[in-house]
């Protein structure tokens, strides 16, 4: 019940703050556009983060394709939009407009999601079988075929480029994903079936030696984090309104990388700080163009050398507050606080 | 431990805080904004565009501006990325206020940015993306360059009239709309023609190996080979061509234009032709001059893109000075008025598909020379 | 007929390439367990110092001494380069996760890569030539004398490592790493001394896969070595990761495929191949064709 109200709350809270931005309070509370476009994209690295982290940083499977379901949620939203979303909105024209925008969008993703989920388990079933190394490979071969495949497929554009997408994805949609993504993940990991993926990932032999259906919860697992980078794929396109395979190669996979090594594999909160800090140091270093990857690869082999655990290692935000009260706790004899 | 995470976060914060503030011209001035990708794959197109719009806003300064005020030219990378050029875009027009658009090369990336100019009220002058589609995005968007649609009916005619080949192949680049667009209009013109296409093979853009297409083009013994790609892929499937003895000439289009492309392909180059915006070769004395300026300043000759950089923001700049103010619909019926602008790549009228209606030059590859073969007016092709 | 040979032989020249960069990708993860990431973009460094070299030497005619000097030049400065991609990148992590040394390998391949399009420019560069150019014809098929300089110079290089590793000391004290790094600690072998040489070598052999693919077809740029890279890797895997001959074996194997694919089918899916090919490989013989069951003891 408590969950329920402080989703609604949080909802709420980000109607408002959209309607905001927009500019219906009044332009002082209206957000610059270029500032606005950031935090959305910002919005989207971390849905992607986040479902990345399930596989890569939970299950411990180094998944190399991720651009691949974003890419296929993204078209597979955007042919959904623009070949039928008029006639959805024909269906529910009673409803206001941004309702009727809502509507297609919600299936929209849907969609996307189902179909990147469906990629998942085909690539997931064949490679999950596979050690690390070899994971990583045939993940990354995977994600380039896909993107392959995508670009020959002249109905969404192929080499073209499909345009033409409405803009019905915002910053309350955007967020409200990613809080949704954010939340379940959180649940996965916190239940039993999150600490079997743990197990998977500190020692699979002996979690299989446990019982563990090893393969079978790796292979849930990639479906769950595929079908959410499909959402993330989905809003990037119904943002930008114009979406081309070049926008999904093995570096947009890298890059995503890069933010959970940041941020710290096995964190949530991790993913998160590495998502605002990649499209900060992204948006902020603009006249260093030229050297932003050399920055960022050189940053990421120091890392590994330094801290490979990164920012966060496998800590929430929320250990270092519970931190300091346990501390507290035992200083004066609580044992309440421990489990 | 916290202190490392507040230090992260605090300088997230300070960064954010620099991308909210954006430089603004000041009143003395008129800022345009210019994308393009100087990093990354396409790099090279940038550039060349670049250098030949920032010659012609200095030539224009040096003569007092316009309306008085000096013009200033921003100029963001997208690194060849189509998302970015939305994302520089919006920066360009919210954070720098930018009165006018110039750019992009590949159309991919005008139509990722179009959009937002136009919904902004941003006119957006392109200087050599040549996909239809480009211009049919909204009323705010323009091109100094003719269509694809146009490139092709000229090859198609000179391939058919000129050369007198009946029977022509095409090798295109299945990654590029570019060249995928140029099969289609050059097919449909060399058809209506009364040409056959007798062959069709595709390579990916970064192949170095064409051989096994060749060899299949070879076999339907074409009269003419048309090969409406890149510079970069051009030369070495031409000489890997000659190597399997095929002697005909193969055509193209603005795609090679390169001196890199004689570099790649030597000899095997000789007796080939391609469509190109204008020719350095133009007896024009505004052509030749501008080549020596360019010459003379980046120490290259100028390519076709430099060339189009360089009319498109001479175009704008006299577009805002006819329209005597930086309101963005004023600029916009300016550049839409635009009749018979004496520019290096022709002379150039803006139509009412915001096309621009100009001849093209087919030009022949002779011994590291691209010389002037002929000139093909809009008025001699039937679209 | 001839133009099933012709395609043959295109294929033994584009797999000799592969082969020559799969050779360095196994022997490294022989002594490592590490997919070096950074190895193809080592062959792409390799083929910019041998077009820098080559520029350099112009003016003279275009000879056999030219080119081999350059090959030469080449493949001494990645050895270097690679010894010191190892010492710098991977040594301060080979105790730790796999994971950890993945990433790190990911991090100096995007490193190199983007260094090289600060350094060399973005626009690609075209070879000159380096060798006088002739061309024979044998039965119909026509043989360009950059593919039989290819073809020779692979092996030659094949023979001479398979000399190195067989017949003298440190080869065999390679292969005594690879086969256990702890033993071979105990035995008094210098295992970092090894494992550098394992770099060195084969980034040679990358470099000279360089300078030879710039000689057949004259266009590099500094993105050339992912895809490249890529599917010696998968060449590797498909002979057997960590056996020499069957990287050799990879290699021809899916230049060939993949010029059929190309010649009989169509271009688009030339990249799929490979990895097609990886992905039934990997599902249906894990150790290759001519590797050894790895059993995982715990």
């Amino acid at each position: 019940m408590k969950g329920l109200l402080l989703g609604l709350a949080v909802t709420a809270a980000l109607l408002v703050a959209n309607a905001a931005f927009m500019g219906v309070f009044g332009a002082a509370l209206a957000m610059p556009p270029y500032l606005l476009q950031v935090i959305c994209l910002a919005g989207i690295n971390i849905t992607l983060a986040v479902s990345l982290n399930l596989i890569n940083g939970f299950t411990g499977q180094f998944s190399l394709g991720h651009a691949g379901f974003m890419a296929i949620g993204a078209y597979a939203s955007a042919f959904f939009t623009v070949t039928f979303g008029d006639r959805i909105r024909a269906v529910l024209a009673m409803l206001p407009p941004f309702a009727q925008d809502g509507a297609v969008l919600l299936i929209a993703l849907t969609i996307g999601a189902v179909l990147a989920a469906i990629a998942g388990f085909l690539v997931g079933v064949p490679s999950l079988r596979l050690r690390g190394d070899y994971l990583a490979i045939v993940t990354l071969g995977f994600g380039e075929i896909i993107r392959v495949l995508i670009l020959n497929i002249d109905a969404v554009g192929g080499a073209r480029g499909y345009s033409g997408i409405p803009k019905i994805a915002n910053f309350f949609w955007i967020y409200l994903f990613a809080g949704l993504t954010i939340l379940v993940v959180h649940r996965i990991v916190h239940s039993s079936f999150g600490r079997t993926l743990v197990a998977i990932r500190e020692d699979e032999i002996a979690a299989e030696a446990m019982g563990v259906h090893t393969t079978r919860a790796k292979v849930i697992s990639f479906i769950v984090s595929s079908a959410m980078a499909g959402v993330a794929g989905g809003l990037f396109g119904h943002y930008l309104m114009y979406i081309h395979t070049n926008s999904f190669t093995f570096l947009r996979s890298f890059e995503i990388i890069i933010m959970i090594v940041i941020g710290g594999l096995g964190s949530i909160s991790g993913s998160i700080l590495g998502a605002v800090l990649f499209i900060t140091l992204t948006e902020g270093l603009r006249q260093f163009a030229q050297y932003r990857m050399v920055l960022f690869s050189l940053l990421l082999i120091l890392l590994m050398i330094i801290r490979p655990q990164g920012i966060l290692g496998h800590r929430e935000f929320v250990t270092f507050l519970t931190r300091r009260r346990r501390q507290l706790g035992t200083d004066q004899g609580t044992a309440a606080e421990g489990g | 431990m916290r202190y490392r995470i507040a230090a992260a976060v605090c300088l997230a914060g300070a960064l954010v805080m620099t991308l909210s503030c954006g430089s603004k011209g000041s009143g003395k001035e008129i800022v345009v904004g210019e994308y393009g990708s100087l990093t990354g794959g396409i790099a090279t197109f940038g550039i060349s565009t670049k250098n030949g719009s920032e010659m012609a806003f200095d030539e224009v300064n040096k003569k007092g501006g316009v309306l008085g005020k000096q013009i200033k030219l921003l100029v963001e990378d997208d690194q060849s990325k189509p998302e970015e050029a939305s994302t520089v875009v919006t920066k360009l027009i919210n954070q720098n206020g930018v009165v006018s658009m110039l750019g992009h090369v590949a159309s991919s990336h005008s139509l990722a940015a179009a959009p937002i100019c136009q919904s902004a009220h941003i006119p957006m002058i392109s200087p050599s993306s040549t996909n239809p589609r480009v211009t049919q995005v909204g009323d705010y968007i323009f091109r100094v360059c003719f269509t694809d649609v146009f490139t092709g009916a000229v090859v198609a005619k000179f391939a058919s009239e000129t050369l007198q080949a009946k029977k022509v192949a095409i090798l295109v680049d299945v990654r590029s709309d570019y060249s995928v667009g140029l099969q289609t209009f050059f097919g449909q013109a060399y058809k209506r023609l009364g040409g056959t296409i007798v062959a069709e093979q595709s390579y990916s853009q970064g192949d170095s190996d064409f051989r096994a297409q060749l060899t299949a083009i070879k076999a339907a013994s074409p009269d003419a080979i048309y090969v409406p790609g890149y510079y970069t892929e051009v030369g070495t499937i031409v000489h890997q061509a000659r190597e399997l003895g095929i002697t005909v000439p193969f055509l193209g289009s603005d795609g090679w234009d390169s001196p890199k492309l004689w570099e790649i392909g030597g000899q095997a180059l000789n007796g080939c032709y391609f469509s190109n915006h204008y020719s350095t070769d133009d007896p024009n004395p505004a052509v030749q001059k501008f080549v020596n300026d360019y010459k003379a300043k980046y120490g290259q000759v100028p390519d076709a893109l430099a060339a189009l950089g360089y009319d498109a923001a001479r175009i704008l700049a006299d577009a805002i000075g006819r329209a005597g103010s930086t309101d963005g619909a004023k600029i916009r019926d300016a550049i839409a008025a635009t009749k018979d602008f004496p520019g290096v790549t022709g002379t150039i009228t803006i139509n009412a598909e915001r096309n621009a209606v100009k001849p093209a030059v087919i030009l022949k590859v002779e011994n590291g020379k691209y010389l002037l073969v002929e000139t093909i007016k809009p008025e001699q092709v039937k679209l | 007929m001839t133009t099933f040979l012709q395609q043959l032989v295109n294929g033994l020249s584009l797999g000799s390439i592969y082969a020559l960069i799969a050779l360095g990708y196994t022997m490294v993860y022989g002594v490592l367990r590490l997919i070096n990431f950074a190895h193809g973009d080592v062959y792409m460094v390799g083929a910019y110092v041998g077009y820098y070299l080559s520029r350099k030497l112009q003016g003279r005619e275009p000879s056999i001494i030219s080119a081999v000097l350059v090959m030469l030049g080449s493949m001494l400065a990645c050895a270097v380069l690679g010894a010191l991609i190892e010492r710098l990148a991977y040594r301060p992590v080979r105790r730790e996760a796999r994971l950890t040394l993945l990433i790190t390998a990911i991090g100096v391949s995007l490193f190199i890569e983007n260094v090289a399009q600060l350094l060399f420019g973005a626009d690609p560069k075209f070879f000159p030539s380096l060798a006088p150019s002739a061309d024979f014809v044998v039965a119909g098929v026509r043989l360009t004398s950059e593919q039989l300089t290819v073809i020779a110079v692979s092996v030659l290089l094949m023979v001479l490592l398979r000399f190195f590793i067989l017949k003298t000391r440190t080869g065999k004290a390679m292969r005594a790493v690879s086969f256990s790094l702890d033993a071979s600690k105990l035995m008094g072998i210098s295992t970092d001394r090894i494992i550098a040489i394992t770099f060195a070598l084969g980034s040679a052999l990358a470099a000279a896969a360089g300078v030879l693919i710039g000689m057949q077809i004259p266009k590099i740029d500094p993105l050339m070595g992912i895809l490249y890279g890529l599917k010696a890797f998968v060449a590797a895997v498909l002979g057997g990761i960590g056996s020499v001959p069957g990287a050799v074996l990879g290699g021809l194997l899916i230049g060939i495929s993949e010029v059929m694919v190309v010649g009989y089918l169509s271009s688009t899916y030339r990249d799929a191949i490979a990895f097609g090919i990886l992905i039934l490989v990997l599902i249906l013989r894990p150790q290759g064709l001519l590797g050894r069951v790895q059993k995982e003891k715990v």
